[in-house]
């Protein structure tokens, strides 16, 4: 079955009301090229995203992108010429490669809200959450909707926290978001893996290079060499240990009312200290949340949420959906991403990067939603 | 209306398909002569040859304009999105054996599976200001098979020919590409990843989905699988 979108007058009347709300909240309205340079993305995401975005070309430019969504390209206007602190609206079309199922629009309309403000993480955190709430509530009334939040800070700072090298956590940090590869280092850290039998017979060699072939390419064998060093290094780590590993997989379980979570957490960060901040911050944002008028009691929390879909994205997140569709997208999501700012900045003369957090609705999903109810 | 058949129009591919079907009492072959690419039928009514390059056969399968189609296993996955969908295998012939692998240097002797080859782009990427190459025409298969393995830090680069030279060349860190014996590879001094086989392509008899059919067509597609031994 193919899409089909609803009445267009309409969905746009929706984004332009929604648009304006977040004008009301102070945020100034930013606009993006469709076409955006492919460079820049495909360095961030990687090779993924080509399936997931459009991509074009001509002789000139050469590949160029359909938006993908707002995030880049405003944290690349704001580093460019804005100030912290700011806040941003937008409203435009995004377009996604659907390559898996039919009934997923491939092009269609965002509105987003995003703050770039480090006075008080928390306190914007929540806002966002609150306006984005704000904005799906008349929908409550006609489908039913379940928020969920997480909070990748907590599983980032846990990694951090562990009794191993630098080049294990960094290695570990690197796939925070790619849980299959992060659980196999980790059962490869602890020693519940055995060590590659391979690497094992490599490294017991007297010359390593006897067997290769000439030198060809640009990695060259310094570089070789290096990896070598730093194989034998690792060889030589001791395992992390058993109680530690259990802690981070505590940690990646935890699924329940936010309140329960904190209570959850808080027992972790006993034995693992490295997450208290990490979970004071938790706690900050429950009361923030909880002055903008959230049932934080009944608020649902996943210690592990966003970790496949949410790339960068290291703290706060969240996800509007409607419940017992679970073929439908989330019509609200969003969340803090610092990690992206940073990844950005490097390149932009602002490797610390911005604290950044923000969210996004989809107004076809929600005139979609109505008229079907 | 007839029942549309595509073949190879060249080569090994196209003799070795004359002769499967050949076997099981069906001529293939071309009307008229070597350069002439309109194709003939023999032994069976209501089957029209059509006589394509392998590589567009998925793309008329998928646009139902042939009903039947030989063609790579490797060539479907590639090209079509969700090819189960579109197409059916009906039968694998027994030729065009190819494996699609990923390959490195020789001289990378540090890196034995995915698991070293997404370290060392890691390391690469933080050391060049890139993300490590690897040249493939086959994009969709290494991207998801990338995926699933969760390597990161990697980029494809496009490779229509002489894929196994862009490491020398210096366009290319590494490569991912169709290999029988692995001669061109071990010729170019690179080497098969202990885990890196993506693939075990062949030719297969493959059925459009999607290609509409007439009463007479329905007969004769069920002769010919009657024929073939496909029942």
């Amino acid at each position: 079955m193919a899409y089909c979108p609803p009445d267009r007058a309409r969905v746009k009347a929706r984004a332009a009301d929604l648009r304006a709300g977040f004008e009301t909240a102070g945020a100034a309205v930013v606009e993006a090229p469709v076409l955006l340079s492919a460079e820049a993305l495909l360095d961030l995401y990687g090779e993924d995203l080509r399936a997931r975005a459009y991509t074009t070309s001509d002789a000139l430019r050469g590949e160029q992108m359909l938006r993908p969504d707002f995030t880049v390209p405003v944290v690349q206007m704001h580093m460019a010429g804005g100030a912290e602190p700011a806040r941003y609206t937008y409203s435009g079309e995004v377009f996604r490669r659907q390559e898996e199922d039919e009934a997923r629009a491939n092009e269609y309309l965002q509105v987003g809200f995003e703050i770039f403000d480090g006075s008080d993480t928390e306190a914007a955190d929540a806002e966002v959450f609150a306006r984005m709430r704000d904005a799906v509530e008349p929908l409550r009334e006609k489908v039913g909707l379940r928020a969920t939040t997480g909070d990748i800070g907590i599983l980032r700072a846990a990694v951090e926290g562990l009794s191993t090298s630098g080049a294990r956590k960094r290695a570990l940090r690197r796939h925070l978001w790619r849980p299959a590869r992060f659980k196999q280092l980790l059962d490869r850290f602890a020693g519940r893996t055995p060590f590659p039998p391979s690497r094992l017979a490599l490294l017991e060699k007297s010359d390593p290079f006897a067997e290769a072939g000439p030198e060809i390419g640009l990695r060259d064998r310094a570089e070789i060499e290096s990896r070598l060093e730093a194989l034998r290094a690792d060889a030589a780590e001791t395992p992390i240990p058993a109680a530690e590993i259990e802690l981070i997989e505590g940690i990646l379980q935890v699924r329940e009312t936010l309140p329960n979570a904190l209570e959850h957490l808080r027992d972790i960060a006993v034995d693992l200290p490295a997450i208290s901040d990490a979970v004071d911050r938790l706690k900050r944002r429950a009361a923030a949340l909880d002055r903008h008028g959230v049932n934080v009691e009944a608020l649902e929390f996943e210690a592990s949420y966003g970790r496949t879909h949410m790339e960068y994205y290291d703290g706060f997140v969240f996800g509007f959906v409607v419940a017992g569709r679970p073929d439908l997208p989330a019509i609200a999501s969003g969340g803090r991403y610092d990690a992206l700012t940073r990844e950005l900045g490097r390149g932009a003369g602002k490797p610390e990067g911005i604290p950044a957090v923000g969210g996004i609705l989809r107004p076809g999903l929600m005139v979609e939603l109505e008229d079907a109810a | 209306m007839s029942l549309k058949l595509g073949v190879p129009s060249k080569g090994r591919l196209m003799e070795k398909t004359f002769d499967w079907f050949g076997s099981r009492g069906i001529t293939l072959g071309r009307a008229g002569g070597d350069r002439e690419y309109a194709g003939k039928v023999e032994g069976i009514d209501g089957v029209e040859l059509v006589l394509l390059s392998a590589g567009e056969i998925p793309r008329e399968l998928n646009a139902g304009r042939i009903h039947l189609g030989v063609t790579g296993t490797d060539l479907v996955r590639e090209k079509l999105g969700q090819w189960e969908q579109r197409v059916e295998e009906l039968a694998e012939l027994g030729f065009g054996h190819a494996d699609l692998i990923i390959a490195v240097p020789q001289l990378w002797v540090d890196v034995e599976t995915l698991d070293d080859l997404d370290e060392a782009a890691a390391v690469f990427r933080r050391r060049h200001g890139f993300r490590l190459r690897i040249a493939t025409k086959y994009h969709r298969l290494i991207r998801d098979f990338m995926k699933s393995h969760g390597v990161a830090d990697y980029q494809l680069v496009d490779s229509q020919g002489a894929t196994e030279g862009t490491v020398k060349n210096e366009t290319a860190e590494a490569v991912a590409d169709i290999t029988s014996t692995g001669e061109t590879l071990r010729a170019n001094h690179l080497k098969i990843l202990g885990d890196g086989l993506v693939l075990k392509s062949q030719a297969t008899l493959f059925r459009s989905r999607t290609a509409p059919m007439a009463e007479e067509d329905r007969a004769a597609m069920a002769q010919l699988i009657r024929r073939l031994d496909l029942d």
